[in-house]
């Protein structure tokens, strides 16, 4: 058997690419804090991300293959594991020996999936269309202005608060797991789960900060 | 004690199962669980009802043979032992004690709380071994100095009984700590690295084919094996497993 077809095979590669993922949430979580701080570094930063052509046409390609494999295989990986006991306990106590975050994967994946559509709707489309479909003139002060925009809705600051405390649930068993699963476990292990722990909080945390904060001035 | 038993009754694995009820009276604290259940049965067939089957051999927790699924979780709710050291005194008087099988596609039900765990066994012959030649000449294990660290691990990794509670209690069924103890207990000891990546990629493509799920690291197994077999074993073999795959 292939090694991109064993059981090990697939869940390293689940495990790599939420290692990648969390490093772009980094980088997306650094871009977002510079809009607390000044308008001017943010749009700067923003215009170039957004006409880069190696950022443009290598990594945001690379990205949306990134989640896009993320996504698909943790469907793939739930339904394998379906299959693997046909019939159900009739009791079945798995809080007792396991995490809710690490039982429930699927369940704060499929909000985490349903927050990047709303994401995508309002970021990610209105980017495309603003640069490729109508080629308006290039603006490199307007994106503070679209960040602000958004978060005027407080039914949208509700599910944008919503979406990252489960974006942290996430974090929360997957990012120190992925470790485990590409074969860290020795004596380090403690040090990167409390990290893993300490950025599974911070980072939300502080995307719904800068949420509230944009909201709230 | 007088308790209520809820518990899985299915005469054949071709036919369907369910949960019968059945009251047990003058329970002693002192029995173990599967002096309860030994009891019961007495009970069954002094009324003309078919006992209940169920695994057990040495009763002594070292077999791997009992298998039942608990009030929710394999073994039952203590920690560190198999079901046949599991005593009565766990439970108070009047409570209800739901008991099922170890529920898994690799582990079809015989009948009632039995299994076949037979695939564990293939999983086993595909590689949980080393092919030394034992002619007459075998060099004496001692002779061959072994860090002491690796010794202590290879051999937390060998207690390992192959009960199947792992399998059981993982929201996946997934086989992955049996394995990895058993790939470790080989892979830590110089006797063992000969054979090392022949070892892990015929076993896990053995445990792949018996349909047992995906590890998913919700650490469940660990926590209810009945000898604490460690979630280190499932790094390393995953490390193996990696470099041996790469290597070819």
């Amino acid at each position: 058997m292939s090694l991109t077809a064993s059981s090990i095979g697939r869940k390293v590669a689940m495990a790599l690419s939420g290692i990648f993922l969390v490093l772009f949430l980094t980088q997306h979580f650094s871009i977002n804090l510079l809009s607390v701080f000044s308008e001017s570094l943010f749009n700067q930063v923003s215009h170039f991300m957004g006409n880069n052509p190696i950022v443009q046409f290598i990594l945001q390609p690379i990205l949306i293959f990134g989640v896009l494999f993320h996504f698909v295989m943790g469907f793939v990986l739930e339904l394998q594991n379906s299959k693997s006991r046909s019939t159900r306990y009739s009791v079945y106590k798995g809080k007792n020996n396991a995490s809710w975050m690490s039982r429930n994967m699927i369940i704060s994946g499929i909000v985490i999936l349903s927050f990047l559509g709303l994401h995508f709707y309002d970021f990610w489309v209105p980017e495309m269309d603003y640069k490729y479909i109508k080629i308006l003139p290039l603006d490199p002060d307007r994106y503070f202005d679209e960040l602000v925009h958004k978060f005027v809705s407080p039914v949208r600051v509700g599910i944008y608060v919503l979406s990252f405390i489960f974006l942290s649930l996430h974090l929360l068993h997957g990012f120190a797991s992925s470790f485990q699963t590409v074969g860290v476990n020795n004596k380090y292990t403690k040090i990167i789960k409390k990290f893993a722990t300490g950025f599974s909080v911070v980072v939300p945390l502080g995307f719904v900060l800068i949420a509230l904060f944009h909201h709230l001035k | 004690m007088n308790l209520t038993l809820k518990i899985w009754r299915q005469p054949n694995s071709e036919t369907k199962g369910k949960i019968e009820t059945y009251k047990i009276d003058d329970v002693s604290p002192d029995m173990s669980f599967l002096e309860m259940m030994d009891v019961l049965n007495e009970q069954l067939m002094s009324q003309g009802i078919d006992p209940v089957a169920f695994d057990h051999d040495c009763r002594e927790g070292i077999c791997g043979m009992c298998s039942m699924f608990i009030n929710g979780e394999a073994h039952g709710p203590d920690r560190l032992v198999t079901t046949c050291q599991l005593h009565m005194r766990k439970f108070k008087d009047g409570d209800t004690i739901t008991i099922e099988p170890f529920r898994a596609k690799a582990f079809p039900v015989i009948k009632d709380l039995a299994v076949d765990r037979s695939a564990f066994d293939r999983i086993q012959q595909a590689g949980g071994f080393v092919s030394v030649n034992t002619s007459g000449n075998t060099q004496d294990a001692n002779a061959i100095p072994i860090d002491k660290h690796d010794a202590d691990k290879a051999f937390d990794a060998a207690t390992c009984i192959g009960c199947g509670a792992c399998v059981a209690t993982c929201k996946n069924a997934s086989a992955m700590l049996f394995v990895s103890a058993k790939v470790s207990q080989y892979a830590l000891l110089p006797q063992g690295k000969v054979e090392a990546a022949d070892r892990v990629l015929n076993m896990v493509n053995q445990m792949d084919e018996e349909g047992f799920g995906n590890c998913t690291n919700t650490g469940a197994c660990e926590v209810e094996c009945p000898k604490g077999i460690s979630l280190e074993n499932i790094a390393r073999m995953n490390r193996e497993y990696l470099f041996a795959s790469l290597k070819g």
